[in-house]
């Protein structure tokens, strides 16, 4: 649990009420995949805010329904979501497979804001569809922590950064954590890839400290890998790496 | 839906945040007793649930069963927070179809039919007052909220023109601040910033006043997930 549990939790009732702003909604929905305290809270208080609303009901305009029940012949219907038996609490994930404490506390923590600092200046109408994008990206990281096939590999960079690799074959997903990621230098990028197969397919980008989900399959992946590379990123890498982190099959 | 569901349902321990006001363990809820779902009065949650795994397999008849269900919620809650009538029959519109869409991602056992309902209403009732705002320069469009018109509008409005006695009656049960923490956020659509800006209060009390109007609320009216 870190420094700022407390505070976390109390968010729960401003949370059910939508009365969050877009980075903090964010932050806590990230939360909420590991406190089943919370989850309860927020089922609860939602259950609450129900009745708030079902007080204020009143009939609908009269073509409402005519013109909603037009509407859906032409919407297509989602499947069911597919869910991991149980959502395991990230704790728990964290606690089995033994992940430093300090790396633990970047997946809690910081796993929501990778990114969300540089949004502050974006137009409003933007950060809050960004915050939703973010929001599914959340969503990802916490099914690919969750899964039940999730296997964790640490490594070493050789700049000295400490990094995780969570990855599930399940979800064809996986996590990447770093801590004491020094800035890259100017005109520079991390980037990071995948290894299917000797060929190394780019995996996305890290600022620094943090966690990202990375791009593409993670499924049969052998390896991890990172790279400095000229800003933007390249289609392959063009250094060599700092670090490249075998996945166990 | 965002929100990650409730895992398996037996209830936590209670949460430390939440020991202050927890609701007592065993002891019958003072004003439990049963409510109606939506405005019609006699769709209980148990045929919503059926209809809603009907809905799920494109069952038109069922959906236009569940719209009589849900509809005056929905329609009733968007207004309530959007206030023009027009705006909010487009985004009450929305969220019916949104409840066609999602219907598969219903789980009966992360809430009731009518909770899912009404936090998408909800949702999308605040996301389009946001962005009216943002696109009116959030800055005056919070001046034109201030103070006196929401406080005194949402107060009054909750006073007299709320249909369900039981709600009103725990409305009153709460202290004045928790009760305008509650509905200012709630049917006002104001962030709890906003909230604790309007009744120019620190945030951590609006925040610890927001928590504890809704575990009263939640043990006045009988609630249970
Ligand atoms: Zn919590």
């Amino acid at each position: 649990m870190n420094q700022h549990a407390s505070d976390v939790h109390g968010l729960a009732a401003p949370y059910a009420l939508d009365a969050l702003d877009p980075a903090e909604r964010a932050q806590y929905a990230a939360h909420l995949a590991a406190c089943e305290a919370c989850r309860q809270d927020v089922a609860d208080f939602r259950a609450t805010a129900a009745r708030l609303a079902a007080s204020v009901a009143q009939a609908a305009p009269e073509l409402m329904k005519e013109r909603t029940l037009a509407a859906v012949d032409h919407v297509r219907q989602l499947p069911p979501r597919v869910h991991a038996a149980a959502p395991v609490p990230l704790r728990g994930v964290l606690r089995r497979k033994a992940l430093p404490m300090a790396l633990a506390a970047s997946l809690a923590a910081a796993a929501s804001f990778a990114g969300l600092a540089a949004w502050q200046h974006q137009e409003k109408q933007q950060l809050e569809q960004r915050a939703r994008q973010s929001e599914q990206r959340l969503d990802a990281v916490s099914g690919v922590l969750a899964a039940p096939d999730a296997r964790t590999v640490h490594g070493r960079a050789g700049n000295g950064a400490l990094t995780s690799v969570v990855a599930s074959d399940l979800r064809n997903r996986a996590v990447f954590t770093a801590t004491g990621l020094p800035a890259p230098p100017a005109g520079r990028t991390y980037q990071l890839w995948l290894d299917h197969d000797g060929t190394m397919r780019p995996a996305g980008f890290i600022r620094q400290d943090g966690t990202v989900l990375l791009d593409g399959d993670a499924a049969g992946a052998a390896a991890v890998g990172l790279t400095l590379e000229p800003a933007g990123g390249s289609p392959q890498p063009t250094t060599a790496p700092l670090l490249l982190m075998a996945l166990p099959a | 839906m965002d929100t990650p569901p409730p895992g398996g349902r037996p209830r936590p321990p209670l949460h430390p945040a939440a020991a202050a006001g927890a609701r007592p363990v065993n002891q019958p809820h003072p004003m439990n007793q049963p409510h109606p779902t939506g405005s019609s009065g006699h769709t209980r949650p148990a045929d919503l649930a059926a209809l809603m795994q009907q809905v799920e397999r494109g069952d038109k008849q069922a959906f236009s069963a569940l719209y009589d269900a849900l509809a005056p919620m929905v329609f009733g809650i968007v207004v309530k927070v959007v206030r023009d009538r027009a705006q909010s029959e487009e985004v009450a519109q929305e969220v019916m179809i949104d409840l066609w869409r999602q219907a598969a991602r219903y789980r009966p056992e992360a809430g009731s039919v009518t909770t899912w309902a009404s936090t998408i209403a909800h949702r999308r009732a605040v996301d389009r007052v946001r962005s009216a705002q943002a696109a009116a320069d959030r800055e005056q469009a919070q001046a034109a909220r201030e103070h006196h018109t929401a406080f005194d509008e949402v107060s009054e409005e909750v006073e007299t023109r709320l249909a369900s006695e039981q709600v009103r009656r725990c409305l009153r049960g709460l202290t004045e601040l928790q009760r305008q923490a509650v509905t200012l956020a709630y049917y006002g659509g104001l962030t709890y910033r906003e909230v604790a800006q309007t009744l120019r209060t620190p945030l951590p009390t609006i925040k610890t006043r927001m928590r504890d109007g809704l575990i009263r609320l939640r043990d006045c009216m009988g609630v249970t997930t």
